[in-house]
């Protein structure tokens, strides 16, 4: 037997953005159905068991897994029903313009929910060493660093006993600092570029505290061991290219990949959203809808966070957007927004003249005094100074403008 | 004692095993890894060779063509993963037109009757993905694509079913024959004993041969690295697609996989150690830049894993199936490189043959070989679904996200003997799709170690020292 049931609004993924989403969507009076693999609500929040979360949106800091279940009660206390234990395996738009999500879960077995609109709240899978291609044996010993900490911060395992981390975004560095408390040696830190890819407190709080060797414009470039990893060559690189007259052998028994994360849009292409390739996510609106009426998308899923608090704040807005939808709004009539010089993106990809839009950015350089500018029509509209620029912080800002195409440039003062 | 003991549980020792499971005999299946088809088997491109690659009058040719023809019903009775979707040999100068001639031609001697002579629009027509500069080409639609791994568990999992017995971690170290029978011993102190040996060792049929008394002869690997592209990679071509061979051999090809996803490979490098199968970043680059030369969709981003092979070539490069001249009913299954697993279900009955010559009663036995359907979410309908979750509800309990695999799958897959990581992967697909299983390991180590007892710090990823974990939070010193 197939379940029947309907919903004004389906979420689909219950981590920081979703349950914010979900929260505001039935405190609007929508019916609201939030979807999730997991067994608890929280996403990755769950495997987060350091604090530094929830100053932005709770004023408060909080652990990943304090600020999970903060939110996941603000869920339910608006009305939220949560689906756990559960998978979207198929989702499609039906000619009335609602949607048809197949779920499945052990509990429920099979379902076939019909929503009025749907948000993409998915969130993000890591890069893995697949993806980066890292050259050498398949031997185990090789996690990505979630993975790693998923097994260590909730199954209580512990995944090595010395180690090498390939990469310095957020989760790996946590991750240094994790397996050095528990008595897992992290013999360097591996980063490719020339700046590390985490926020500058966890370079901080996570290698430096530690002593932990942090390998800039180093790549690794061979894995060692048959059947577990032995070790890892690193070499300098110079011009992107790895130096074999310079390489050098670290003994270890695990590698961690903190190499990125990759939003996971596989649903939304199944609906036919269109997806920006310097993102990874949906290209849209102001409201955060995307190009298909009805789907919108917030979260790490439509463009990746450093903090879940933005996260879970781009979730509400979108959450807003989904009431304004459903209360018959028209889809804005945007103007287009370009992300200019040393910027990677800008998101929303557009706006709606005289309109307060929230807008965010990914720097493409590092430097300590900077000036964003909005240009409009061949003239600067807009400016403002910023301090301590990296590619690791996102950049917020709200802007309100006239009617035309808005470019977005960032300019070093240095 | 046993009628018949074969050495390696790869396709070629796993085809002759399934032969001779059809008749009233014991025999044993010795394995030195973890699990069945862990060596030469499962790394390799999945190819079911359409028989023109080698001259008539070699047996890599007659077993070729032979073993190829019958798939459709090998397929019917194990339900592996097989698609005959055909193979594109493609030119793209009038140098390499005049070798796909002379393929061709070898292909009618050989007695193919179906090859087609294709000019540039007709191979646009068959393979709309191919890059436009092609010159010409030939098409041969007998050509397909298999999972290895599945041909090779459903195999073992049919012929023990059928009294076939299975020894994993069994690495034959020394056999002697007493005159009448006989003894195999292995590293790990066990013996058995059996009155005909097939020497199916693959990379190790040299060593294995040696330690027997048999013939002395030398494999050398030849590797071959490979890389798996995404599911949604825009260049999945619908047939596999050959540049011409060299003389080692048939190439850098593009393959669309029997599960829909697409891989490229595999080189051909000769190298003296048994045990490397590590990739590098030049030969990487070297697969990637000549598949773009056929298949220009093909980009390096969508790689999501590689991994390589070892071919067991002798310098003959011809299999080597006969009976040995030194050591009394010992049968050398050695060489069995490419069109090998085209060719094993033929190689399983010349072996038969063989054996039969040498003296080995064949009575037929009245067994079923053909093995139940096995079900995969991936492949039901929401209404089969249903009815499944009905039966038992882990069958809706999604454990990989990205292939699709329910838990009632992976317990099937340790049901049925797979309790490393590598070995589920193989059985179900879980941990083989894009995020490599980054998110569904733990959850697999989880129900294996539920299901099995085996401690999750003991679970390995393929056998031996494979060790996933290192032990539980709390169980080390901090220093």
């Amino acid at each position: 037997m197939i379940n029947l049931q309907t919903c004004d609004v389906a979420v689909i993924g219950a981590g920081a953005a979703g349950l914010a989403a979900g929260a505001e969507c039935a405190a609007r009076g929508l019916s609201t159905v939030i979807i999730d693999r997991e067994p608890l609500a929280g996403g990755i929040l769950r495997q987060c068991i350091h604090n530094g979360f929830g100053v932005q949106y709770f004023k408060e800091e909080l652990t990943g897994p304090e600020y999970a279940v903060r939110i996941t009660e603000a869920a339910l206390a608006a009305g939220a029903e949560l689906k756990l234990d559960a998978t979207v395996s198929e989702i499609k738009r039906l000619p009335d313009g609602a949607f048809e999500l197949l779920i499945l879960s052990a509990k429920d077995g099979v379902s076939r929910l019909t929503a009025r609109a749907v948000l993409l709240a998915m969130g993000c899978r890591e890069r893995n060493r697949g993806n980066i291609a890292t050259p050498g044996t398949r031997p185990a010993g090789v996690f990505t660093a979630g993975a790693a900490q998923r097994l260590l911060n909730m199954e209580g395992m512990l995944p090595g006993t010395s180690a090498v981390i390939v990469g310095s975004g957020d989760i790996g560095l946590i991750m240094a600092r994790r397996l050095t408390w528990c008595g897992i040696p992290v013999k360097a830190v591996v980063e490719i570029m020339p700046e590390p890819s985490g926020l500058p407190r966890n370079v901080v709080q996570c290698l430096h505290d530690f002593d932990i060797p942090l390998y800039l414009e180093h790549a690794v470039t061979n894995i060692f061991g048959r059947e577990r990893v032995e070790g890892v060559e690193a070499a300098p690189l110079k011009n992107g290219v790895p130096q074999p007259d310079q390489a050098f052998r670290i003994d270890c028994d695990t590698v961690l990949f903190s190499v990125g994360l990759l939003p996971e849009n596989e649903l939304s292409c199944k609906l036919g959203v269109e997806i920006n390739p310097a993102t990874g996510g949906a290209i849209v609106d102001e409201t955060l809808q995307t190009g298909v009426p009805g789907v919108f998308a917030g979260g790490n899923v439509l463009h990746v966070h450093d903090l879940a608090d933005f996260a879970s704040a781009e979730g509400k807005r979108a959450a807003n957007g989904i009431v304004r939808y459903l209360n018959g709004g028209q889809k804005p009539s945007g103007c287009r927004v370009t992300a200019g010089a040393n910027l990677k993106y800008a998101v929303p990809n557009s706006f709606s003249p005289g309109t307060k839009t929230e807008f965010s950015f990914r720097p493409l350089i590092a430097c300590d005094r900077a000036v964003l500018e909005a240009e409009q029509n061949g003239s600067v509209i807009w400016r403002k100074d910023l301090k301590f620029i990296r590619p690791a912080e996102m950049l917020n800002i709200e802007l309100e403008a006239g009617a035309g195409e808005l470019l977005f440039n960032l300019r070093s003062k240095e | 004692m046993y009628d018949a003991a074969i050495i390696g549980a790869g396709v070629s020792g796993v085809a002759t095993a399934w032969q001779l499971s059809h008749y009233e005999l014991r025999v044993a299946l010795l394995e030195q890894c973890a699990d069945v088809g862990f060596g030469v088997s499962k790394a390799n491109s999945g190819i079911i060779h359409a028989g023109f690659h080698h001259p008539a009058g070699s047996l890599k040719a007659k077993l070729e063509i032979r073993g190829n023809l019958m798939f459709e019903k090998l397929q019917y009775e194990l339900g592996f993963p097989f698609r005959r979707d055909g193979i594109l040999v493609v030119a793209f100068s009038p140098e390499e037109m005049a070798t796909v001639q002379k393929l061709y031609a070898q292909g009618v001697a050989n007695g193919l009757r179906n090859l087609e002579m294709c000019g540039r629009e007709r191979l646009l027509q068959l393979e709309p993905k191919l890059n436009h500069e092609v010159v010409g080409g030939f098409f041969a639609p007998g050509g397909g694509t298999i999972e290895p791994y599945r041909y090779v568990f459903s195999m073992v999992e049919s012929a023990r079913k059928n009294g076939l017995e299975l020894y994993c971690g069994f690495k034959v170290e020394h056999g002697a024959f007493d005159g009448k029978h006989w003894t195999l011993a292995a590293a790990n102190g066990k013996t058995i004993q059996a009155r005909y040996v097939v020497n199916a060792a693959g990379l190790f049929a040299d060593e294995v041969s040696r330690n027997c008394g048999a013939e002395d002869f030398k494999i050398t690997p030849r590797k071959g690295e490979e890389y798996l592209l995404d599911r949604e990679s825009p260049a999945r071509p619908r047939r596999v697609i050959f540049p011409v061979p060299t003389k080692t051999s048939k190439g850098v090809l593009v393959i669309p996989t029997a599960e829909g996803t697409t891989m490229i490979g595999p080189t051909a490098e000769s190298t003296d150690d048994k045990g490397d199968v590590s990739t590098s970043a030049d030969r990487m680059k070297q697969i990637v830049a000549q598949v773009r030369q056929m298949v220009d969709g093909i980009s390096a981003r969508d790689i999501i894993t590689s991994f390589a092979g070892l071919r067991p070539a002798l310098e003959t490069e011809d299999f080597y199936i006969e009976l040995s001249k030194k050591a009394p009913n010992f049968v050398q299954v050695a060489g069995i490189q490419s069109p090998g697993l085209t060719a094993a279900p033929a190689i399983g009955e010349y072996v038969k043959d063989l054996l039969r010559n040498a003296g080995l009663r064949l009575v037929e036995k009245n067994g079923d070989h053909t093995l139940p359907r096995r079900h995969e979410i991936r492949h039901e309908t929401p209404e089969s679904l249903a009815a499944l979750h009905q039966d038992d509800p882990r069958w809706t309990h999604v454990v990989c996200r990205c292939e699709n695999i329910s838990e009632a799958e992976i317990i099937e897959a340790v049901r049925h003997g797979h309790t490393t990581l590598d070995g589920i992967k193989f059985y179900t697909r879980a941990g083989m799709g894009r995020c490599q299983g980054g998110f569904c390991s733990a959850r697999i180590m989880m129900i294996v170690s539920r299901e099995t007892g085996i401690p999750m710090e003991r679970l390995t990823k393929k056998g031996g020292a494979s060790h996933l974990l290192a032990g539980k939070l709390g169980s080390m010193e901090v220093k």
